[in-house]
């Protein structure tokens, strides 16, 4: 991080001594605000493609402004767009023949080779996403922040508000802090809201929907303590529980329904139909995370997640990001993510004939199965002499499955059940000060 | 998985107790922790986007802080 020098004033004098004591805080750092000193603007850009083979890509930008309004008052925008398109397992499993499935809105089909993972392929969407957060100290040592966020798509629209507060104790070496938010999403999906387990006609019948649009609530709730351990070290530990309530179903999500005879064929009439989840799902989760500085400036930033929730998912995730400082500013950042999951109890890659009146639920969903993603990744940064930063990243996402042998019966057993993936992710990234623009635009117009 | 949760739990409050008996950072001695790349957070957009990329592709999401906004993505 670079600081600004040129400012004069008591705020700066502030903030001057604020960097001499170096204040920490859990979250949003006071190390970090410093930034975005005096009248400027800090601004920071990314922009995001991301591309799965033969299946969705997506580009992502984001624009970031930080602005201090007042003494060690900070307001944060950020503003999200990205665009969708490709296709998605639709959660069918693949079939010795093709197969044609009736598309969400009841309009067309679509028809999937034999032997494939069904995808489908009229997946595109458009994000807008805004969300503002208001940081400011209440007293001495606590911080409290407020946001808000929208977020809309084609079918989507979710709006939410979030607050947390930061007490800092043991003469700052210890944040304590807690974090609430509620969010309230709305779906509009294309076609309508398919009843639970409603049969997929074939065009051009119509599903039996519940009606055209549906919502959910999410609650969650996060207690912290960040914990300095020693001049190079810092520690981090979270637990988090959230409740989500209402439609927890994807509208889009189908099952292949199979003959009971054990052959693996799917059922002569009406072989596929919706999923349906239950209505409410409590989620937990235990967060740890080491920073440490080595004695030649290196970096590593270390974390590991436990995740369980009621639904019978639970999850690993182990996060490392290691950073080589060279001289001139330049650097080098390799990453590694490794994340194992357990599948939720109704979790099925298929159904047997009848058993759509037996079960409760049941869902499809690979992101629901047995699977573990790894990411290997590097990231190369610059930093200017005048606090500025270009930086570019290139990972590689494998996801893979287990086949529950219990849906893989008869001729399924020379099929993959479960969609294996592979993604590739590009980044570029921006920061800067806000009069680093205006010089530059000035001197455009000179 | 009790096991582990039970293990956990006790790191969670055994770092919260071992605060009170570790020898305090004083504020001269900070220039280190006070660096961008030493931030629990040290690029909040590149973080953001992977957890916008891996809640549309995992069933977990969170952890680490709350609020952030809603995606039918998942």
């Amino acid at each position: 991080m670079q600081l600004k020098k040129t400012q004069q004033g008591p705020r700066n004098i502030r903030r001057q001594l604020a960097v001499a004591t170096c204040s920490l805080l859990a979250g949003a750092s006071h190390a970090s605000s410093l930034i975005a000193s005096g009248d400027n603007w800090k601004i920071d850009s990314a922009l995001l493609i991301y591309a799965e083979k033969d299946r969705v890509s997506l580009a992502e930008g984001i624009l970031n402004i930080r602005k201090e309004i007042d003494d060690d008052e900070f307001i944060n925008a950020r503003i999200v767009t990205d665009v969708l398109t490709g296709s998605s397992p639709n959660g069918a499993v693949p079939s010795s023949t093709a197969q044609t499935f009736t598309n969400p809105s009841g309009n067309s089909t679509y028809t999937e080779a034999a032997n494939t993972t069904p995808l489908n392929h009229t997946f595109k969407d458009l994000r807008n996403a805004l969300s503002v957060d208001w940081d400011t100290p209440l007293n001495r040592n606590l911080r409290g922040t407020l946001g808000g966020n929208i977020s809309r798509e084609y079918d989507y629209l979710s709006t939410g508000i979030s607050a947390s507060l930061a007490q800092d104790i043991n003469q700052r070496n210890t944040t304590l802090s807690i974090g609430f938010s509620l969010n309230k999403d709305t779906w509009d999906p294309v076609g309508g809201v398919p009843a639970g387990f409603a049969v997929m006609p074939a065009f051009p019948g119509k599903k039996t929907i519940s009606g055209s649009n549906t919502d959910k609530t999410v609650q969650e709730i996060l207690l912290g303590v960040t914990q300095v351990i020693n001049r190079r070290t810092l520690m981090q530990a979270n637990y988090s529980r959230g409740q989500s309530d209402g439609y927890l179903t994807d509208p889009y999500k189908i099952l292949s329904v199979l003959e009971n005879d054990g052959s693996g064929n799917l059922r002569g009439t009406n072989p596929y139909i919706y999923e349906n989840r239950p209505d409410q799902r409590t989620y937990q989760s235990l967060y740890w995370k080491g920073v440490h500085q080595f004695p030649n400036e290196n970096v590593l930033n270390v974390s590991y997640r436990y995740f369980w929730d009621d639904w019978g998912i639970q999850s690993h995730t182990v996060d490392l990001r290691y950073r080589f400082d060279f001289d001139g500013g330049h650097y080098l950042q390799p990453h590694l993510r490794y994340y194992q999951q357990g599948a939720a109890d109704f979790y099925r890659q298929t159904l047997i004939d009848g058993e759509e009146t037996t079960l409760s639920y049941a869902s499809a969903d690979y992101r629901l199965g047995e699977f573990v993603t790894q990411t290997i990744g590097l990231k190369y940064g610059f930093e200017f002499k005048n606090g500025a930063e270009i930086n570019f990243r290139a990972e590689m996402i494998t996801q893979k499955g287990k086949d529950r042998s219990a849906d893989a019966v008869g001729i399924l057993q020379n099929q993959q059940l479960f969609p294996d993936n592979e993604a590739y992710l590009l980044q570029g990234g921006l920061s800067l000060d806000s009069d680093m623009v205006i010089k530059y635009i000035m001197r455009l117009f000179k | 998985m009790s096991m582990i949760k039970t293990f956990l739990f006790s790191a969670f409050i055994s770092l919260v107790l071992s605060a009170c008996s570790l020898e305090p950072v004083q504020p001269w001695d900070r220039d280190l922790l006070a660096q961008q790349k030493m931030q629990l957070v040290a690029d909040p957009l590149e973080i953001y986007l992977d957890e916008h990329t891996y809640f549309s592709k995992e069933g977990s999401s969170g952890g680490q802080s709350v609020g952030g906004g809603g995606c039918g993505c998942n």
